[in-house]
């Protein structure tokens, strides 16, 4: 008794199933040869089509050298350099719906994090963790890169590039660093940005345009705000762009060996 | 040719035979050069060599890169050029195209190419789309000529390369595109377009038809460079790796973030410098060379010179072809001092510097660096 009832609701289930996946909607958004388009199979053509039929065609092609797939060549340490940067991008998000750029909120702010927003800590130390790691890990791949000789011809130009990109992921770390307005970010800033006054001639000038000031004031915040959760990602990620194109157009992975 | 991996020619050569239904042993001889080519051959001449760096002077000697077809199925011997001059007569395109399944401007438009390019008549030309018995043409299904190369010579200068369209099933087409098998991406950029299939029944066995689809110069804007090369799928083999990646980085900032409290002082106070002031710690090297020279030195030259400047012109610098570690000795040491140089100078910036920027030792004094305390008191 129980187990025809059981029975019956099987059979309805898997053919409500049947009836949405092989739907108009469903055909509609998945393209053919996506794994989870209705009647799926796993074929080389299919495996091509995952990739070329797909959003993916822009990260990836649809073949790569067997020995760029191993972990040990890579370490996976650009993948992970970008996933990072996507990751801290979620987090930064959340993190914007609880701050105000303003020397007033700022620090109360970032503490109430911890105090009344659900979760708020552990984004918050996701977030601050995650930028020292993708620094970390920039640097990393950028070793990575070397020591393969993986900037030779015909990758010269996307060495240049990821050198960039480098800079990119220095500054966006470091106008992050001021954001929470305490002690440690007011003066690490001031102490970088004093080094940047030191430049030879327009020493002065570069400093001003960075601090929006002669010295690390209120303003600033709103400055750094700008540039640490706009104008920079935004030209990282055109740099990432130019960066994953070249990798690609370059001849794929370098090597081996 | 002789510079493909063992392993890749066999392959090739396996898939090959398999498609034309000829032994292994044939198409490996043939195609290592000891045989006559087949009339499939056509993909297989191209040298590498030739596209990589064609000769200026002959730009119109690069062959045709012909892909070949992905799919199980038997592919169709070489195509009828058709040479035929007879019924040079009007075309009546609109009934072929009703036959053909295909808009009539279209399909004059590939037909009136098609002739032009081959020297052929339309008429014989669209004959021979449809498939229908070619008037007077030489008996070219039986014994065909190596007909590609020959527009390409009729063609001007300017030609690279003639770009020919196998008839396929589009999605056949479409995955030819995107990866040509290794030995036959010997030529140089393949455009390939698929035609739609109205009437595959139309096409007699053994005859496959092509057309010109564009010309293309030899100084493409892309690099082309291609090498036999082993290659896999990128779903599922890279992309499953590329998924751990993510999970593992994912589970590790997570599992961080609950363990470590990220740093918060008090709010920020103008009056009151804390002692030391210490920069983030990829600034710390910076910060601690700047203690040693004037910082007209190490805050600028150092770093935008070496840091930017000579990092980007490492790849113009090292002429050095060679990715081989034994033979790059010099770079890998010099590098690596760099990096090392900068490692120490970071670590001790962090570590080893308290109040006043002065020494100090970390376990005696303890450690003077916000970021780094909680994860050494914890
Ligand atoms: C935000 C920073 C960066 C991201 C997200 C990134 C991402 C990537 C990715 C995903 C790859 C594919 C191969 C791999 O994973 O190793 C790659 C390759 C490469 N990257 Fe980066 N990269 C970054 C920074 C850099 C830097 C700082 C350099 C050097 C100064 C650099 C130079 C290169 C070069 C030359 C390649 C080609 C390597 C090869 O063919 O083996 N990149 N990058």
């Amino acid at each position: 008794m129980a187990n025809g009832i059981i029975e019956k609701v099987k059979e309805q289930a898997t053919s409500v199933w049947e009836k949405v996946h092989g739907s108009q909607v469903a055909e509609s958004i998945l393209r053919p040869g996506s794994p989870f388009k209705k009647g799926y199979s796993d074929t080389p053509r299919n495996r091509s089509y995952v990739i070329m039929n797909n959003v993916l065609y822009h990260l990836h092609p649809v073949k790569v050298k067997r020995h760029g797939v191993r972990l040990s060549y890579t370490l996976c340490l650009g993948g992970i350099s970008f996933f990072l940067f996507i990751l801290l991008t979620i987090t930064g998000i959340f993190l914007m719906f609880y701050y105000a750029p303003t020397a007033e909120a700022a620090y109360s702010d970032v503490a109430a994090l911890s105090t009344s927003v659900a979760f708020g800590s552990l984004v918050r130390n996701m977030h601050r963790w995650g930028a020292h790691f993708m620094v970390l890990s920039v640097f990393l791949h950028m070793s990575r890169v070397f020591y393969h000789g993986a900037y030779k011809p015909p990758r010269e130009f996307n060495w240049v590039v990821g050198v960039i990109l480098l800079l990119l992921t220095l500054l966006l770390s470091f106008t992050g660093y001021l954001l929470p307005w305490d002690q440690l970010a007011l003066w690490a800033v001031t102490v970088g940005t004093n080094m940047a006054g030191f430049v030879p001639v327009f020493g002065g000038q570069v400093k001003f345009l960075l601090l929006g000031s002669v010295e690390v004031t209120a303003d600033t915040i709103l400055r750094w705000y700008v540039l640490h959760v706009l104008f920079f990602p935004f030209i990282i990620v055109i740099f990432m762009a130019v960066h994953f194109w070249r990798v690609r157009k370059d001849g794929g992975i370098s090597g081996p060996l | 040719m002789s510079d493909i991996p063992e392993h890749l020619l066999r392959r090739s050569a396996e898939a090959k035979a398999k498609a034309l239904g000829i032994p292994v042993e044939d198409v490996l001889a043939e195609m290592t050069g000891e045989a006559a080519p087949t009339p499939m051959d056509i993909g297989e001449q191209p040298k590498v060599e030739t596209v990589v760096a064609p000769d200026p002077a002959t730009p119109a000697a690069v062959p045709v890169a012909e892909p070949e077809t992905p799919s199980q199925e038997p592919t169709p011997p070489a195509p009828v050029m058709a040479a035929s001059s007879a019924d040079a007569g009007d075309v009546d395109y609109d009934a072929a195209a009703t036959k053909a399944g295909m808009p009539a401007s279209l399909l004059k438009r590939s037909v009136e190419a098609k002739a032009k390019a081959s020297g052929a008549s339309p008429a014989s030309v669209l004959a021979e789309m449809l498939g229908e018995e070619v008037p007077a043409a030489p008996p070219a299904a039986s014994a065909p000529p190596p007909a590609e190369p020959a527009p390409v010579e009729e063609i001007t200068e300017s030609v690279a390369e003639v770009v020919e369209i196998p008839i396929v099933e589009p999605a056949a087409a479409a995955s030819v595109a995107a990866e040509p098998p290794a030995a036959s991406r010997s030529g140089g950029a393949t455009a390939v377009a698929a035609r739609p299939l109205a009437q595959p029944e139309a096409v007699p066995e053994g005859v496959r038809t092509q057309r010109l689809l564009t010309v293309v110069k030899a100084n493409a804007i892309q690099q082309v460079k291609s090498e036999p090369t082993d290659k896999v799928n990128t779903w599922p083999h890279l992309m499953i790796m590329e998924f751990a990646a993510l999970l593992a980085v994912t589970a590790v900032l997570i599992v961080l973030s609950v363990i470590l409290q990220a740093p918060l002082l008090e709010s920020a106070n103008f009056n009151a410098t804390p002692n030391p002031s210490k920069a983030p710690w990829y600034f710390l090297g910076l910060q601690e060379l700047l203690s040693y020279f004037d910082p007209q030195i190490a805050g600028v030259t150092v770093p935008t010179i070496i840091g930017l400047v000579g990092f980007m012109a490492i790849p113009y610098v090292d002429r050095n072809p060679s990715t081989k570690p034994s033979d790059r000795k010099f770079a890998i040491f010099m590098y690596t001092f760099f990096m090392m140089g900068a490692a120490t100078l970071t670590i001790f910036g962090v570590l080893f510097r308290g109040p006043g920027f002065n020494f100090t030792y970390p376990w005696a004094d303890g450690i003077f660096f916000d970021d780094l305390k909680d994860w050494v008191n914890f």
